[in-house]
């Protein structure tokens, strides 16, 4: 019997970071941020079919940079979790909070157990029922850890950037047409220009009746570059 | 709980009840024997008319003599496009309606679109089929699927035998205790592409002469304000007919059945 090379955990665990950031860093970036009525996210995405952002429940909505089919299958794991707990017990008590610490075991667990760590991060943005301080957006990295943003976020490659950006163009309570422009040229960046063609628009607003996502249709999005 | 995730090959897809029962909430089995004295729900219609489809169904619900719910809502939409009545047996059938709402938005969440109105119309079928168990023990229950077909902008509706029999209607169906006067009301004032003010005034009269004629059929409760629930299905979507107009609709046909009385 071979015996197995040592491999000491902290080169473990970096040549696993290594991998996972190489994956998710091929793929385009996405950002999401507070606007007036509540969260606007805009991926850099130009199928209409495969989507990266999508609704997972009547305040919640789900997105994700990386390997399609990994965030697919989590994006399809919280709608579950979030249909079976509301089905058990009440719509209201199915939140963002929860759901991104499920992720967060789920990836976590991958990422230290599984045969590789999931390529992928993903974003859980719930939108409050009253306009400041309910809403929620957090990010949930490759390996598990959580982090919650209060007005922007950015995934994927090249996110320092991006989030510079952002951050320096947001304004608070600004409308869905500047924000999405915002995200859009967060995105783009000075070098590239790119095409209302070239991106993904979904929205959570609040007042909008109980199921808060929307998804921006390509004359909707053309309609905010023009504005 | 832990988020369910199942392996490849073995993942209950986009069927809500399958993964119920596949993370241990699925329904138990029934014991056996006959349940007594629970609450019945009744009186629904629907028709067809201009723009789309009106749903209405009274408010009662009744245990053997007694009344145990006066505002019973046995109409009620199942997604933007459709709407679903009920009859049979009160707990079954709120149930049933949960979990097919539940249904229709976890499938169109999961697979990115939402099922057509027939596949609703035949999902809603297999539901009252697994419902035979209980319907055997006298727990029936038999809904009215109503909605408007967005592929072929047609207004569409469908009736149920408990047997999750499903069976296409072209112009109206009624179901429930008052189902054969509210039908006949029904079938006597039906013509093809009604507007949409004659079509709530016909279910309303129709759940009226129900109510006259039927005890476990509620009427127009104007004490308390209480109205059947009378929606219409169009292009538009739901959208639920104000108890201020069912109000002022039930004043004159009281005021005309008070006239023929006076004679």
């Amino acid at each position: 019997m071979s015996m197995p090379f040592y491999v000491a955990p902290e080169q473990a665990m970096k040549d696993r970071a290594d991998f996972a950031r190489k994956g998710i860093a091929r793929g385009r970036a996405l950002v999401a941020l507070r606007w007036r009525d509540g969260i606007v996210i805009v991926a850099e995405n130009t199928s209409q079919s495969l989507r990266k952002v999508s609704e997972i429940y009547d305040r919640i909505a789900f997105a994700g940079v990386g390997k399609y089919n990994e965030f697919d299958q989590l994006r399809v794991a919280g709608i579950r979790s979030a249909e079976l707990t509301g089905y058990q017990y009440s719509r209201d008590d199915v939140d963002a909070r929860s759901l991104a610490n499920d992720y967060a075991q789920l990836l976590g667990n991958a990422f230290t157990h599984g045969m590789k760590p999931m390529e992928v991060e993903i974003l859980v943005a719930e939108v409050g029922l009253e306009p400041g301080g309910g809403d929620q957006i957090f990010q949930i990295m490759y390996d598990g850890t959580v982090i919650d943003h209060a007005d922007t976020c950015v995934l994927g490659g090249d996110s320092d950037a991006i989030g510079a950006r952002l951050a320096g163009g947001f304004v608070d309570g600004a409308d869905l047409a500047a924000s999405v422009r915002l995200g859009s040229s967060a995105l783009s960046g000075s070098d590239r220009v790119l095409g209302p063609e070239a991106f993904e628009v979904a929205v959570l607003e609040r007042g909008n009746g109980r199921r808060c996502f929307r998804r921006g249709s390509a004359a909707d999005v053309a309609r905010f570059f023009e504005a | 709980m832990a988020m369910p995730v199942f392996p490849v090959g073995d993942d209950p897809g986009s069927d809500f009840p399958q993964l119920l029962s596949r993370v241990g909430l699925g329904q138990s089995p029934l014991p056996t024997g006959v349940v007594a004295g629970v609450p019945h729900a009744t009186t629904c219609v629907a028709l067809r008319f201009a723009d789309g489809v009106v749903m209405a169904g009274d408010r009662r619900a009744t245990a053997g003599h007694l009344i145990s719910h006066r505002s019973m809502e046995k109409v009620v939409q199942a997604d933007r496009h459709s709407g679903v009545a009920i009859a049979g047996a009160a707990g079954p059938a709120v149930e049933m309606i949960r979990l097919f709402q539940v249904q229709l938005e976890y499938y169109e969440k999961v697979q990115g679109t939402a099922l057509s109105l027939e596949g609703k119309a035949n999902q809603l079928a297999a539901m009252v089929r697994a419902n035979l168990p209980a319907a055997m023990q006298g727990m029936g229950v038999v809904p009215i699927f109503a909605g408007y077909d967005m592929r072929r902008s047609v207004g569409r509706l469908w009736d149920y035998d408990m047997l999750g029999g499903r069976y296409e209607e072209r112009e109206f169906v009624a179901t429930g205790s008052g189902s054969l006067h509210a039908g006949t009301v029904v079938k006597v004032g039906f013509r093809p592409g009604l507007d949409r003010s004659a079509a709530v005034e016909l279910v309303a009269r129709a759940l009226w002469e129900a109510a006259e004629a039927d005890s476990a059929t509620g009427g127009p409760d104007m004490i308390r304000g209480i109205f059947p629930i009378v929606a219409t299905i169009t292009a538009q979507g739901w959208a639920t007919v104000s108890d201020d107009e069912l109000a002022e609709r039930y004043r004159s046909i009281i005021e005309q059945a008070g006239q023929v009385v006076e004679r």
